[in-house]
């Protein structure tokens, strides 16, 4: 009977992420956005494995594996992206921009 | 009754998400990042997922979000400068898109099941207090999906030695 509820919360979480993304230029911010996204998804998985089964529990702990080895790669791209420009803003990430 | 503190967390989620992009402070974007998922973890409570719940709070508000703000705080990005939040046209772009997307999703909310697919209600309640219920996870976790595991493991290796790989300065 929380499927809709947790559903509705889900696609908003999702959304904010969403937005967060489009409207952020600080990469770590959008790093944090995407957890957001992921996370959206992650309460999709375990409202309806209320009702599928706990299959989809199993599912989130693996999106949990992925999204732990994508935080610890991303913020190492990220400190040597900041090491040549000095810089976390994606305004000045523009080497493939002609001109 | 489970209904209302669902809602009550739920509310807790959406409010600190919209507080979380919308700070100008990375510092204060990740705290309030860290209140949405722990309201996450209360869901997931609430959504018969104790273990799980559990592990959000263990690896997300924990080891994650510690590693987001360890990297802000390295690079020395928490002193106040301009808003890094796009102007007019593109906050005009943005918030645009995400109407959209919130238009598109919208129709999954009204989602039902049928009734040929889905478990009696109760029944993983039922399955967590037979075999436990950080057992119910693990039986499946070992059996059905133990491949799965394995490569997730692979993974997290290739994870630690690429981000020591791309993080040192000279090899």
């Amino acid at each position: 009977m929380l499927l809709g509820p947790a559903l509705f919360i889900s696609a908003v979480l999702f959304t904010l992420g969403v937005l967060g993304v489009l409207m952020r230029r600080n990469v770590i911010v959008i790093f944090m956005c995407v957890e957001l996204m992921l996370n959206a998804v992650n309460l999709t998985f375990v409202a309806l494995a209320q009702n599928l089964g706990v299959g989809g529990q199993v599912f989130v702990f693996f999106v949990m594996a992925v999204a732990a080895a994508e935080a610890a790669v991303g913020l190492a791209i990220i400190l040597a992206v900041y090491r040549h420009k000095q810089s976390v803003s994606l305004q000045n990430m523009n080497l493939l921009k002609d001109g | 009754m489970t209904g209302t503190v669902f809602w009550i967390f739920g509310v807790i989620a959406m409010g600190s998400a919209l507080l979380c992009i919308t700070r100008k402070n990375p510092i204060a974007s990740a705290l309030w990042l860290v209140v949405t998922l722990f309201a996450l973890a209360a869901l997931f409570v609430l959504l018969d997922a104790q273990f799980i719940a559990v592990l959000q709070v263990l690896v997300y508000a924990g080891a994650i979000m510690v590693l987001f703000l360890f990297v802000i705080m390295l690079l020395n990005l928490g002193r106040p400068g301009p808003s890094d939040i796009k102007g007019p046209l593109g906050l005009g772009v943005a918030v645009l898109l995400a109407a959209a997307l919130l238009f598109l999703l919208q129709p999954l909310t009204q989602t039902t099941l049928r009734s040929a697919i889905t478990l009696p209600p109760g029944s993983v309640p039922a399955l967590q207090q037979q075999q436990g219920i950080v057992g119910s996870v693990a039986n499946s976790l070992f059996s059905a999906y133990l491949i799965p595991f394995e490569i997730a493991s692979v993974l997290l290796l290739a994870a630690i030695v690429g981000a020591v790989v791309l993080a040192k300065r000279k090899l």
